[in-house]
């Protein structure tokens, strides 16, 4: 199996996703599958290729430091689950 | 009596520019056909637009309109702002018809991992009408709207637009705002047209085209010509071996394009194979490190704090970790899971970093290409529109279905997809890809081949 069950877990831990017993022995086997199949990349010999992370060939450009409007708190607030004194609501951390 | 199964966007416009109808019965024409092939999640009355009307794929964000992408974990989810795509088919005068159905968070290839139940096509109902944007295509096909805008991943517009029997364009990464659209996987998401015809595709291209302030991949773009030339003398098409050779493409697919091309021929183009070697061997592979490591990234947002669905719980922790189990349907948890291992701590330069390298291999064989060529052409997909849950249990099975489209898009090159004949009663889509801004040529060939060809794009049991 190119993933164990430790890992699968060790990952779904970093990604905040509680899966079920069923789910994790579920993700053993297709994401061990799945990454045999992508594993393909490593056959190719790329030392001296650079990465590319983007499509285009963009540049950065600075804009004008402008204040201009944005979202209101209210509207911000709209799609909350529980929102209070302007604030998004979490429980005590 | 307004045909709006035959109608095209075009005429459209003429017969309400002409007041031969108005915007509001126009927009109730499309308004009142019964969805029977669930292509629409929200459908919306007529606004006061004053032009014809157009559906939008659910992942494009629309102000005061439910947008789910699918998912459940925006089920409820109303944005408070307009995407950049929205905003502007408003500004042209376009009237809503609805939200269309899609895979969650645009993942898959057959709408079948829509949490709220797939789309069927309208050639034929026990089979899907491809995916992501299969709704948009659905629509689009059975006379539900004489237009409609998708988004394309890896073959999300193109795919559906070729089982479907319709147009669709993956414009160039970068012509188009992704402002305002849920993201998947943000250096590939790119919306675009699906379309009756390449001129309604072209048209609607130039209204959502353009530089965003909002968006800051967007680049400037040419001037869109609408094509109305028969002939294609001078154009040089390229024909990829790997990509018309590639082992699963089924026998009655390459023939319909091996006829569109000598079609070509006799209209003037010359047609020659090339050859792409590594784009299409290690496209896919690349293709699914990539996609699924941005995604990973980009669905960290749904946290249960700021919108969508909330699982409560006590502890903070066990509050996202419930919420995102509950909210995301498999195929994103299983992107994610992947992504996540795939940039995780000592995996990251085999797996993310390797298929970053492959990325640039893809883009320097295009470039080769289109040295000599205008316009590659392939099949769109291997195959033609398969049976519902046919591959839902498969996710490597259903990942081949992007075989052909994913090397382009990972180089970020448009893509138009028509319609070039029938195997097994079936539509096959002829897949023409361009240079980085290419779209004009693609909209020339597609046309001419488009009047050659003659395709009807109404479903045969709907004639």
């Amino acid at each position: 199996m190119a993933i164990t069950r430790e890992q699968v877990e060790h990952v779904a831990k970093l990604a905040r996703l509680a899966l079920t017993d069923d789910e994790r022995d579920r993700m053993v086997e297709q994401l061990g599958a799945i990454l045999e199949a992508v594993s393909k990349v490593s056959e190719l010999d790329l030392d001296d290729v650079p990465p590319t992370s983007h499509p285009l060939d963009l540049v950065n450009v600075l804009g004008e430091d402008e204040p201009r409007s944005c979202l209101s708190q209210e509207d911000a607030l709209r799609n909350a689950p529980a929102a209070e004194d302007g604030a998004f609501r979490v429980p005590p951390t | 009596m307004i045909d709006t199964l035959r109608l095209t966007a075009e005429e459209a416009i003429a017969l309400v520019e002409r007041g031969d109808v108005s915007a509001r019965e126009l927009h109730d024409a499309y308004a009142s056909r019964d969805d029977d092939v669930h292509a629409y999640l929200t459908r919306l009355g007529y606004d006061d637009a004053r032009g014809i009307p157009i559906a939008l794929k659910d992942v494009i964000g629309t102000k005061g309109v439910a947008t789910t992408a699918g998912s459940k974990i925006l089920e409820g989810y109303v944005p408070v702002y307009d995407s950049t795509v929205a905003s502007r088919v408003k500004g042209a005068g376009l009237s809503l018809l609805g939200k269309t159905n899609t895979d969650e968070f645009a993942m898959g290839s057959s709408t079948e991992n829509s949490a709220f139940g797939p789309s069927r096509n309208p050639w034929n109902p026990a089979l899907v009408p491809g995916g992501s944007g299969g709704g948009s295509a659905a629509a689009v096909s059975a006379g539900l709207a004489p237009w409609a805008l998708g988004s394309d991943t890896g073959g999300s517009i193109k795919q559906p637009a070729a089982l479907c029997g319709i147009v669709g364009l993956r414009p160039t990464y970068g012509t188009v705002s992704r402002y305002g659209i849920v993201a998947f996987a943000s250096s590939l998401d790119q919306v675009g047209p699906t379309t009756k015809t390449v001129r309604d595709c072209a048209l609607l291209y130039s209204l959502i085209a353009g530089r965003d302030e909002c968006d800051t991949t967007t680049v400037d773009v040419p001037e869109v010509v609408l094509p109305t030339d028969d002939r294609l003398d001078g154009l040089r098409i390229g024909v990829p071996r790997e990509l018309n050779e590639a082992e699963g493409i089924e026998p009655g697919v390459a023939d319909a394009v091996k006829r569109a091309l000598e079609l070509a021929v006799e209209l003037g183009a010359s047609v020659e194979e090339c050859s792409l070697p590594r784009s299409v061997e290690f496209g896919l592979p690349c293709y699914y490190l990539i996609a699924p490591a941005e995604a990973s990234s980009n669905l960290a947002r749904y946290d249960g704090v700021r919108y969508g669905l909330r699982v409560d719980d006590d502890d903070l922790t066990e509050l996202y970790e419930r919420t995102r189990d509950a909210g995301f349907g498999d195929e994103p948890k299983r992107r994610i899971m992947l992504g996540t291992y795939a940039l995780s701590a000592g995996y990251y330069d085999a797996y993310y970093g390797q298929a970053q390298k492959v990325r640039t291999l893809i883009i320097r064989e295009h470039a080769e290409l289109f040295e000599r060529f205008d316009v590659l052409a392939s099949p769109t997909s291997p195959t033609v529109a398969f049976a519902l849950g046919a591959k839902t249990h498969d996710p490597l099975a259903m990942y081949v279905n992007d075989l052909l489209t994913i090397p382009s898009c990972m180089a970020g090159l448009p893509g138009l997809s028509i319609p070039c004949g029938l195997s097994d009663g079936l539509p096959v889509g002829l897949q023409l890809i361009g240079p980085q801004l290419g779209e004009n040529t693609l909209f020339r060939t597609g046309h001419a081949l488009e009047q050659a060809l003659a395709f009807d794009t109404v479903p045969e049991r709907l004639r």
